[in-house]
């Protein structure tokens, strides 16, 4: 194999797995590092830069980041990167001398961003301290889409969520809220030197075709509306017996928000076998802790009602087959149907976009699939000018995935408006420092903690579940905090090797708690890989390979498993190996 | 710095037959100098017992005093450890493998240890062919008090502070041979491939063993003009042969020329395969190993590799008639057993 090139940023990138795994790329372990350090405030900062919403995904993010997470590797659970996020949200001071100053005089460009959501919001805050003058447009009362209408308050409290929209509304943004847009063309006849769309996707899907749907359809809910009129506090109440449709987070959502609104016996049912649910496997558990039975294997077949009353649903079993390909197959077991007794259903089986306030005409393209033609890199659509991002852009994913994308977006928007080519893309700022302090001292805590992973404390369910509004996590203390963060391996400080210093003593290779260091002949990548100490099994992990040492072996290092313990620089007599902390921002509108 | 090795490894870190990871044959972080040859000779004691699948508590290591000495703290935490005087690690293990012959004997001790204040029981511990390996990790120097020239240092090699050394140096190895050792090796820190079958065939080995391992200093004595730098004894290395140990001999299915390769076997019914056996070189002949150290002296040659190995040894406790097994077994019966025995031996004192 040819030697590793480090210096390409990349390959760092890719060894810090769960900053590399994030959409936003937030720099996972200097932020926890932070925490740790107690300095709350510009942990939150890190996060603020990155992704601009640390306290809302603190609480509900995806978490990308935790699959990926090393520590998952080496034992059970990943660290708990994004309840972490939330330490640093909850435990900040007053976070204003940090923001970005908003220029006084513009700078002559003005932008219109339909839909105030997390894309939205997130172009609106890169765009506002460069100068432009920005117009939000939004049909909701209050900025924060998505977040705001379709995340209840259990899980994320409204200050929290006003905290974090208002500091970027507070940016001299102009507001056009309780306004529907009804046509692009009217945004671009205004004058605007470019128009991000990011209305989201906002239409739940619905079951208009099954037997009895529109019998009783006073009870019969989509998902989302009913999460937003309750958000809104147009809806107060649901009946005892309640049916949820949907295997996702938003069936969990309206699962859970029944059981606050006055639903006793409340069940999801789901086509999908348990585990193959889309649901997050947290909020499952949420969900069964509030008593909620989900009943897997369930494909609804026709609503029943008597005199215009919803009476109830019938579903069909089934069970899950699979071809070679893995490909699945839901096959009915033959049994009787199931007949599920409900006062009220929701149907919480997916979401969509809407676009018909898009004139045809205006070069904006639109595929098979009527979404948008999106460059996945710029956002441009084939207008320019016109750009997407969000559940708008790419079909529906998730609150981070959004704020990467109104990053890009930003990037693009401002190139465009100051005349430059939008593909032509700006580079991280890549950094690589040492961390040694002394012979043995690193700037970095290299104890790797054995402790399991903490549970984050809730509020008692009899309290939770009589107030909509009371959030059920309560979030780690700062004891459990600075544990939970010293179980990060610090991915990001890097085992730099330098084959000129290495005297090929074996010292590493000896120290090195898992065995990830290795002193061999030569070889192509896949003989390599089974050769060594222990075989480096999984291609998606790298090795890192130096260049031929004097006596004609190669150092071969399996970033697989390694704890970034820095005991083999620590056992180097020469500093070959030295520790060195990586820092990888991705460009951001204006750098 | 760092005193504690977290507690994590590989997730599909291999076992042995035990169901052991190498981990349970660790011991702690070392705090010798980094880069110091002897923490390779731990590792590799460390793999040779993960790989013999001996069970730790069936281990004693026994050491001296010296930077060599400290090295049993760093390997095998769960076995038996004697940290004894200085020089006097023989006599400590002569006694323990007399009062319990069940245990597996590894002494380790270094040059100044060895061929300097405890060079009587070196000699002694060698003619009585206690049962035990003996890993000398030589270095030429007094490593832990500022590096001076050892017994072992070679005439003419130069210190870090550039005097050079007029004394003739001991060659272990070969006064080992001299003194009726019945297996006889020498290699290399550097080299695992070699060193860890050299040491997994010693522990295999019935009787005397000994392992003199070329270690560098790296602090004071891995200088240009030392002949025990790493670089010195990767450029004069000449190895006898390179080896494979054979737990079975029924594990052998490739065929081999018996002229570039000989199978020994050992006394429990292993085997040590010889692979690229140096022509005019028999490990099982005295004379040509004899000849062979001679000449490698005359040629500045560091020859490692197994030197001399005498398959019929009869160690101490098979010499002497000691009771088959471990004292701390003995029950009263066996120790009192009487006095119809007692008449007897009167009567064969009359």
């Amino acid at each position: 194999m040819k030697p590793t090139n480090i210096k390409d940023s990349e390959y760092y990138h890719k060894v810090v797995d769960c900053q590399y795994a994030c959409p936003a790329h937030t720099p996972v372990p200097h932020y926890i590092r932070l925490i740790a350090a107690g300095k709350y405030t510009e942990a939150y900062m890190v996060n603020w830069e990155s992704n601009v919403f640390p306290g809302v995904l603190g609480r509900t993010c995806d978490r990308p980041c935790e699959p990926a997470c090393r520590r998952g590797r080496i034992e059970e659970e990943p660290v708990a990167i994004c309840r972490l996020k939330r330490v640093a949200a909850d435990f900040k001071d007053d976070i204003a001398q940090y923001l970005p100053e908003i220029p006084k005089v513009k700078n002559g460009k003005k932008i219109a961003i339909i839909g105030a959501g997390p894309a939205g919001l997130t172009v609106a805050r890169d765009l506002a301290p460069l100068g432009y003058e920005i117009h939000m447009y939004d049909d909701q009362t209050k900025g924060g889409g998505m977040m705001r209408s379709q995340i209840p308050s259990f899980r994320l409290p409204n200050s929290v969520l006003d905290q974090e929209v208002n500091v970027i509304l507070d940016m001299d943004i102009v507001k056009h809220f309780n306004q529907y847009v009804t046509s692009l063309k009217e945004i671009i006849n205004g004058g605007y030197d470019a128009v991000f769309v990011a209305t989201g996707a906002p239409k739940g899907k619905d079951l208009p075709n099954l037997p009895g749907r529109w019998d009783a359809k006073d009870n019969i809910h989509i998902g989302i509306e009913w999460l937003a009129n309750v958000a809104f506090e147009h809806t107060h109440k649901i009946g005892k017996k309640v049916i949820v449709l949907g295997g996702g987070n938003t069936a969990m959502d309206c699962c859970r928000t029944s059981r606050r609104l006055g639903g006793e016996e409340v069940k999801v049912l789901v086509r999908s076998p348990f585990k193959e649910m889309k649901a997050s496997p947290w909020e499952k558990e949420d969900a069964i802790h509030e008593d909620i039975p989900i009943l897997e294997n369930h494909v609804p077949k026709s609503f029943v009602s008597e005199n215009g009353q919803l009476k109830g649903m019938f579903f069909e079993k089934v069970e899950a087959q699979y071809d070679e390909k893995g490909k699945r197959k839901l096959v009915p077991t033959g049994e009787p149907d199931v007949f599920i007794e409900a006062d009220d259903v929701i149907i919480a089986i997916g979401q969509e976009n809407r676009f018909e306030w898009i004139e045809k005409d205006l070069g904006v393209e639109f595929d098979e699939w009527e979404m948008p033609v999106v460059n996945e890199t710029t956002f441009a659509s084939t207008r320019a000018g016109v750009f997407f991002g969000g559940d708008a852009a790419l079909g529906p994913k998730n609150v981070i995935t959004a704020v990467a994308q109104g990053h890009q977006a930003a990037i693009s928007i401002d190139k465009h408006c100051q005349g430059q080519d939008i593909n032509d893309r700006p580079a991280p700022d890549v950094t690589l420092i040492s961390t040694k302090m002394g012979i043995h001292e690193w700037s970095y805590d290299n104890g790797v903690s054995a402790d399991l992973r903490f549970v984050v404390p809730q509020e008692d369910k009899k309290i939770t579940l009589a107030d909509r509004k009371k959030e059920v996590e309560l979030g780690f203390d700062l004891t459990s905090a600075f544990k939970e963060a010293e179980r990060c391996l610090n991915c990001d400080v890097q085992t730099v090797f330098m084959e000129d210093k290495c005297i090929e003593c074996d010292a590493c290779m000896d120290v090195c708690p898992t065995q990830c260091i290795n002193f061999t002949e030569n070889a192509e990548e896949n003989d390599l890989r089974a050769n060594l100490l222990i075989p480096a099994l999984d291609k998606s992990q790298d090795i890192l390979v130096s260049d031929i040492l004097k006596t004609g072996k190669v150092m071969v290092k399996d970033e697989d498993v390694c704890l970034h313990c820095g005991l083999c620089a620590e056992r180097c007599p020469t500093s070959a190996w030295d520790m060195q902390k990586f820092m990888y921002k991705t460009a951001k509108a204006g750098c | 710095m760092s005193y504690i090795k977290p507690k994590f490894e590989h997730p599909r870190a291999p076992k042995n037959t035990l169901g052991y990871t190498r981990k349970e044959y660790e011991g702690s972080l070392s705090t010798l100098c980094a880069g110091c040859g002897h923490d390779s000779i731990s590792a590799a004691i460390i793999d040779a017992c993960f790989e013999l699948a001996i069970e730790p508590h069936r281990v004693a290591k026994l050491s001296g005093i010296g930077c060599s000495s400290k090295t049993p703290a760093y390997f095998l935490n769960n076995s038996h450890g004697f940290n004894s005087v200085h020089g006097r690690m023989p006599s400590v293990a002569t006694g323990a493998n007399l009062a319990n012959r069940d245990l597996v004997y590894l002494g380790v001790s270094g040059d100044g240890d060895s061929a300097s204040i405890g060079f009587g029981q070196f000699a002694h511990v060698i003619r009585r062919n206690l049962n035990m390996t003996y890993i000398v990790m030589n270095n030429g120097c007094y490593g832990l008090t500022k590096g001076q020239d050892s017994a072992t240092a070679d005439q003419g090699s130069v210190s870090k502070a550039g005097s050079v050394n007029n004394f003739e140096g001991i060659d272990l190895c070969a006064i080992a041979i001299e003194l009726g050792a019945t297996y006889v090796a020498q290699s290399f820190s550097g080299d695992k491939g070699q060193l860890i079958p050299l040491i997994k065939a010693a522990l295999s080995h019935s009787g005397f063993s000994l392992i003199n391992v070329v270690s560098p200093c790296v602090t004071f004595n891995n200088n240009p003009g030392s002949t025990k730098s790493y670089d010195y004894v990767r450029e004069h290395n000449e190895a006898l042969s390179s080896l494979d140990f054979v737990p079975v001999k029924e594990e052998i299915t490739t065929e081999y020329n018996e002229i570039d390769v000989k199978m020994v076997e050992m006394h429990d019914g292993t085997f040590i395969k010889l692979n690229k056996l140096h022509q005019g070189f028999d490990p099982q002949d005295k004379l040509s190993i004899i000849n062979a150290l001679q000449v490698a002296r005359q040629k500045d040659e560091i020859l490692t590799g197994l030197l001399y190995l005498d398959t019929n040894s009869i160690e101490l406790n098979d010499l002497i008639g000691t009771v088959n097994k471990p004292l701390n077994s003995l029950t009263e019966k066996e120790l009192c057993p009487g006095s119809a025995v007692l008449e007897g031996i009167n009567a064969g004192l009359r």
